[in-house]
């Protein structure tokens, strides 16, 4: 690791791309992410890479398809509306199982919505999002070094799993300013003898292809992806802990509202409740067995999110009717304070919050 | 030895076509083979297919392929030629798929000024969904979605795609052609092969418009779906050549 130096979240996750071979980037412009397709327009050619600016989103990500197809590390990046076009063809990619990178800086929504930071695109990222069965894999940082781990590993998990990664972060994130250091390099893509390249002395084509018009090809190919998915999940569910072992209420959050749970914990605990916090790294697969083991001990749950109520679905089947689940978030962009959660904390240990 | 006058492309599998009779696609994949075995470039070649009856037509080619969502195969192509400059990248578009739902694609694909090819093939109509209204679809003309025929008072008048893109100055060679009789056949192939060729010499962007049949949606027997062409199709679009890189020198 080389030294520290301070970054913003959004350039710190372009630079990462380009330490994990990342030399192809197609995107377009929208707040508030911008400063990642402005990083990579001066970065890419400094690195003999490619910067595109599409003239969509939807360009955007079909020029991905095109460049991940043909076997190269590509990423794209948006944020919520950007996200909903690029939808399509996320759908195509995971369904001709291509690797690739999307950043999703979600601000608040439905619609034209805000530029201030959201969670609200939980479902839309970790339950599929576009058309058909089909995940991604999806990293839910909480710090800029975090964003920087996150997207080198993403780009070996895209490449590991051929399946599209993205990376969950919120507009605050984007914006914050921490130190941060890069890994000297990441993991070699491994071959991928499957690309589009042009044959080159092979003797059967390649087709890279999302297609099967006969419904057992379709369902066996559906099937496939099925087993794939099962073994991301075994293999590739991340998440911290931090004071869960005597915790009574799990605080549960990712990204920006784990570390607003994590500061509500602390005063928590300084007025002597037995609060604890369990954040999930992978939203997708989301670390339902970790989770569910806490029921033993905890005696209730609190999803906290900017949003209202995506991932407290998830908590409610990790902890499957065992213990009340409760759920705190704030909509529209608004983010909510240490103080503010740690008064619901206080409530429902005290036995006054609804379920 | 006896010498072989007509054989099958080695950029075509030998495999039959689900075209209907008559249908023009088939004749098109032909000469799009044709010609990247004399350019010699099938090793290199990446073809990117478009959502519309010729959806299978990776399954002809016999080259590497992207099979692209409905109207975005020119920045699919985008992406596989920016990864790969020394690929010889086409995409391979109906009218619905270009003109309609992939317009902007093309535009800006030809905008650009990618190095890629397009053979677009202008049918009039939607073919694979059955016969829907296209943007290409001629004044009156009764399709499905049109049953009283293509009123322009309320949907306007058809794009004609080279005209238009003849304006953008990233496009270097803009062609339109078409196969309804051998002559003509020949003219397209050279057209084919010149967009290629415009592509190889890394001058930009290339299309050629290929006018065809669709008997089977039209309602005509394959030698009626020709006599209409002839009369209503080509009219409005006429043959020709709009644009080459001499006269963008110029
Ligand atoms: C996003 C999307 N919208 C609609 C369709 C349905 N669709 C399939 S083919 C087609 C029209 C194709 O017409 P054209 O491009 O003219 O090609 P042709 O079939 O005539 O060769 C449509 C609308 C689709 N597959 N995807
Ligand atoms: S429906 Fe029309 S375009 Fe499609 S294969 Fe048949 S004739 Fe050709």
């Amino acid at each position: 690791m080389a030294e520290k130096i301070l970054m913003k979240g959004n350039e710190a996750i372009g630079e990462a791309a380009v330490v994990a071979g990342c030399r192809h980037y197609f995107g377009y412009p929208i707040t508030p992410q911008s400063e990642l397709i402005e990083y990579m327009a001066k970065r890419m050619p400094q690195v003999n890479g490619v910067f595109l600016q599409a003239e969509s989103e939807v360009a955007a990500i079909n020029m991905v398809y095109g460049a991940a197809g043909a076997g190269a590390r590509v990423m794209t990046s948006s944020s919520s509306p950007g996200i909903s076009l690029k939808q399509e063809g996320i759908s195509y990619i995971a369904g001709a199982e291509l690797p690739c990178v999307i950043v999703n800086m979600v601000r608040g929504g439905p619609g034209l919505g805000s530029i201030q930071p959201g969670q609200c695109d939980y479902f839309q990222a970790t339950k599929g999002g576009g058309h058909g069965d089909y995940h991604n894999i999806v990293l839910a940082p909480n710090s800029v070094q975090e964003m920087v781990d996150c997207t080198v590993l993403a780009f070996e998990l895209a490449d590991k799993y051929r399946n599209p990664v993205m990376i969950l972060g919120d507009g605050a994130l984007g914006q914050m300013m921490e130190p941060v250091s890069f890994p000297e390099k990441s993991a070699e893509a491994p071959a991928k003898p499957w690309a589009s390249t042009g044959l080159k002395g092979r003797k059967e084509p390649n087709v890279i292809n999302s297609l099967h018009i006969q419904a057992p090809d379709l369902e066996k190919h559906n099937y496939h992806l099925q087993m794939k998915y099962r073994t991301i999940k075994e293999n590739e569910r991340r998440w911290e802990e931090y004071r869960t072992d005597d915790a009574e209420l799990v605080l549960v959050a990712y990204g920006i509202t784990a570390r607003v749970a994590q500061s509500a914990m602390e005063m928590a605990r300084a007025a002597g409740l037995k609060v604890g916090l369990f954040r999930p790294i992978t939203a997708w697969p989301f670390p339902y067995e970790e989770l569910g083991r806490l029921v033993k001990t905890a005696k209730g749950f609190m999803s906290v999110e900017l949003s209202a109520g995506q991932m407290v679905e998830d908590v409610r089947l990790a902890v499957n009717g065992a213990k009340p689940v409760y759920f705190y978030g704030r909509t529209g962009g608004m983010i909510c304070s240490p103080k503010e959660v740690f008064g619901i904390v206080k409530k429902i240990m005290l036995g006054e919050e609804e379920k | 030895m006896a010498e072989i006058a007509f054989a099958r492309p080695e950029s075509l599998r030998d495999v039959p076509f689900h075209y209907c009779p008559g249908c023009h696609h088939g004749i098109i994949h032909r000469l799009v083979a044709e010609v990247i075995d004399e350019l010699k470039v099938r090793d290199r070649t990446v073809g990117v297919m478009p959502v519309g009856c010729s959806v299978l037509a990776y399954e002809y080619f016999n080259f590497d392929t992207q099979e692209a969502a409905h109207g975005r195969a020119p920045a699919v192509a985008t992406g596989v030629k920016r990864v790969h400059p020394d690929n010889v990248v086409f995409s391979y578009q109906g009218d619905g798929d270009l003109a309609s739902i992939g317009c902007a694609e093309i535009v800006h694909a030809a905008a650009r000024g990618e190095k890629i090819t397009t053979v677009f093939v202008n049918n009039a109509i939607y073919g694979m969904t059955g016969g829907q209204m296209a943007p290409t679809s001629l004044p009156d003309q009764v399709t499905t979605t049109s049953p009283y025929g293509r009123k322009v008072e309320s949907v306007g008048m058809p794009i004609k795609v080279c005209e238009m893109l003849s304006t953008l100055d990233g496009a270097k060679y803009i062609a339109r052609v078409a196969v309804n009789n051998p002559a003509n056949m020949a003219k397209a192939k050279a057209a084919i092969r010149k967009a290629f060729e415009v592509q190889l010499s890394g001058l930009g962007f290339a299309i050629v418009e290929v006018l065809s049949t669709c008997p089977t949606n039209w309602g005509m027997s394959p030698l009626e779906a020709v006599g209409w062409m002839e009369k209503n199709m080509m009219p409005y679009y006429p043959l020709g050549v709009f644009k080459t890189p001499e006269e963008v020198a110029k």
